[in-house]
């Protein structure tokens, strides 16, 4: 099975996140896109009662959907077929490359207008087209901008978050003919309008994601503030849309909801400037709109959060990027620094089972456990037991190891520390020799700690035990 | 086996599926019961507050035609065949040039992207909780209509505010069957990619024009 790394060996994830921490500029960028996001979630959140409410529904629709998985699923591409709608089934992310490529040369296509969609950088397909021939191009300003810096986004929401206006206008000067050096926010998008306007117009293919697939109806749902993804969904002859087999809700009555929950935590807005329900290709007589519309159904991995009781819970996510906005190791180290497609809690949380935990462990330890990703989650995934747990899984024997990749980060010398640690706390005998040996022995414990000594004092055991200070005191 | 039956037999797994939430229930309990001046007033509020233009009025082909002029249009998209379009053709005479969408997009894609200034088309209603206009496009005002001008002006009978999303879909009884698209729109179009600072106009149209109108968009 192919599979689309995105992450470099393992040990660099410090690395890379030691060079994040030491550049002053990056991080003053991500912290007032921070501040900035994390405050105008909270102006839509003033009423409490009203939040608690929409999220303990936002999360048993997703609870139940899960639940329900094959069934819906069924139901979608039963009511999308009946629509007109082609489904595809994709196991991996070279599955569904190669379904899109089929697509794409049987109507002889020779580019492809894409739509922000972060499935479609979990597989590559950019990469994948670019091999065969094809162009796909991004058509989200956020995601164009970063193409053409020949970066990845470093935010699910905001792909571009990590750049400043003057390195944008530099960009643009330097990479677009004819622009001059702007740092007017309006002009550069003025220009990256003109630029994409005439690449839509001559699209064979539009690509985009799916925010919600309904199964009752059959209808893609597609939320976005540009307008780049109807443009995707609309004008070309042709759109495949690309989703994670998570994304079904079983009625239309659950959008609602759901869409609130995702734009009010994602961006702060009540609502987008677009929500786009797609439920069928161009009809007869109909005057536009593409003659084909295909929807590829991807597994990538999730089959097996969805197989495991707990980690279930990581496919409720509805992509909003909450958590990293309120996350402080991702506000420090950024998203690139992750090194997965997607960064911050829900990163550590749902790329292992697409990347293997070999691949992605360190990020589950990569975070304070202080629980702000939990306390802002829209649809309440609780992510903090779910990075214990893949630390554990990281840590895990084979006997105990249920995960691709599991027992990954196992060493040798920490398995036998924490035996020694066992015996000694089971045992009353040696816990109270070895104690008495560590307390009378405290001077000789070292200075240097290795990281904890970096920024911390070195722990000191005390001179006299517990015990030991009890018996003082009664005599 | 095909990669359809192993996905769908790796997800099936024993279990109850926990209770579905009373969403009726919940939007039910937060209803205001408000009056259509009340609507609109909310309406406009959150349409204004994302840059969109809103008037009311009793007479819009002449709002319309003076908007455009002072716009200095020199064109205006309308739908093929359209009981409000006709309407406004009929009194637009030489004052505001009228493009009909007749022909598939195929044919003048490239004059639709490049020449026209501005689009006309019906909202089917609107919901005040967000500042939303419902559409939902047809043969006779396709997609393109309020996508691909950098104008966008909408009519909307003031009698048609719903309170919101789910009101919407369960007054109109969406479910009982979807139009080939159908959209939420909620203001021009805009982005904040660029360090998070607000800009219209996208992709999408640079204005939203809405025409509320007080005695039916016929009249
Ligand atoms: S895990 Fe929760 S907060 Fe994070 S992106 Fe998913 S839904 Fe949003």
């Amino acid at each position: 099975m192919s599979q689309i790394i995105h992450f470099d060996p393992d040990q660099d994830f410090k690395a890379r996140s030691r060079t994040a921490v030491n550049d002053p500029a990056q991080r003053a960028n991500f912290r007032g896109a921070m501040d900035f996001l994390q405050a105008k979630r909270r102006g839509q959140f003033g009423d409490q009662d009203e939040l608690a409410g929409l999220r303990a529904i936002g999360a048993a629709i997703r609870q139940n959907s899960l639940a329900k998985l094959p069934e819906l699923l069924e139901l979608l591409e039963k009511n999308l077929t009946a629509n007109g709608i082609q489904v595809h089934w994709a196991e991996t992310a070279a599955d569904a490359n190669a379904i899109a490529l089929g697509i794409a040369r049987r109507v002889g296509a020779r580019n492809i207008a894409k739509g922000k969609s972060m499935v479609s950088e979990e597989i590559g397909f950019n990469h994948a087209m670019a091999d065969a021939g094809i162009d796909a191009f991004e058509t989200d300003m956020g995601e164009y901008i970063v193409e053409l810096a020949g970066e990845k986004p470093s935010h699910i929401i905001m792909p571009a978050i990590h750049k400043t206006k003057q390195q944008i206008a530099a960009l643009f000067a330097e990479k677009i003919p004819g622009v001059a050096y702007t740092e007017d926010v309006d002009a550069l998008i003025r220009i990256g309008r003109q630029v994409l306007r005439g690449k839509f117009a001559g699209a064979d293919v539009g690509l985009s994601g799916v925010n919600f697939a309904v199964a009752e109806t059959g209808t893609l749902c597609l939320v976005e503030n540009e307008g780049n993804g109807r443009m995707c969904t609309t004008v070309p002859d042709v759109h495949i849309a690309v989703t994670g087999i998570e994304k079904v809700v079983e009625k239309l009555e659950h959008v609602p909801p759901l869409y609130s929950l995702l734009t009010r935590s994602a961006t702060g807005q009540s609502i987008t400037t677009y929500f786009n329900m797609i439920s069928r290709p161009r009809q007869e007589g109909e005057k536009d709109g593409p003659r084909e519309v295909h929807l590829i159904l991807i597994d990538n991995g999730r089959s097996q959060a969805h197989a495991d009781e707990q980690l279930r819970a990581t496919l409720q996510c509805i992509r909003c990027g909450a958590c990293m906005n309120h996350c402080p190791v991702y506000a420090r180290i950024g998203g690139h620094a992750y090194g997965t497609t997607y960064p911050g809690p829900i990163g550590a949380i749902v790329s292992p089972h697409m990347l293997g935990l070999n691949a992605t462990y360190p990020l589950a330890f990569a975070s304070t456990l202080c629980g702000a990703c939990v306390e802002v989650c829209p649809v309440k995934i609780p992510i903090t037991d779910i990075l214990i747990r893949l630390r554990n899984e990281a840590q895990a024997g084979e006997e105990q190891a249920s995960l691709r990749g599991s027992g990954a980060g196992r060493s040798a010398l920490a398995t036998a520390i924490w035996k020694g640690w066992s015996l000694i706390y089971s045992r009353l005998g040696i816990y109270r020799l070895t104690s008495w040996f560590i307390s009378r022995g405290h001077k000789l414990s070292p200075v240097s700690q290795g990281a904890w000594t970096k920024c911390r004092t070195a722990l000191k055991p005390a001179p006299k035990r517990l015990r030991d200070l009890i018996r003082e005191r009664r005599s | 086996m095909s990669a359809r039956e192993r996905i769908l037999g790796r997800l099936r797994t024993p279990g109850t599926a926990p209770e579905m939430p009373d969403v009726a229930g919940w939007y039910r309990a937060r209803q205001r019961n408000e009056t259509t001046p009340e609507r609109i007033t909310r309406l406009r509020a959150v349409l204004e507050s994302v840059h969109a233009e809103v008037h009311e009025t009793t007479d819009w082909p002449a709002l319309l035609l003076q908007i455009a002029t002072s716009k200095g249009l020199n064109n205006l998209l309308i739908g093929d065949n359209t009981p409000h379009g006709e309407h406004l053709a009929s009194l637009a005479a030489d004052k505001l040039t009228l493009i009909r969408y007749s022909e598939p997009i195929d044919g003048w894609r490239n004059r639709l992207f490049d020449e026209v200034d501005a689009s006309l088309t019906l909202a089917r209603s609107a919901i005040a909780e967000t500042g939303t206009l419902i559409l939902w496009p047809d043969a006779s005002e396709p997609r393109t209509m309020s996508l691909v001008p950098p104008i966008h002006f909408a009519l909307l009978d003031v009698n048609k505010i719903h309170a919101d999303f789910d009101a919407a879909m369960r007054t109109e009884n969406w479910q009982a069957g979807m139009p080939t698209n159908a959209l939420l729109i909620s203001g021009p179009s805009k982005t904040a990619d660029i360090q998070q600072t607000l800009a219209y106009g996208a992709h999408g149209p640079r204005e939203l024009v809405v025409l509320l109108c007080h005695t039916g968009v016929l009249s």
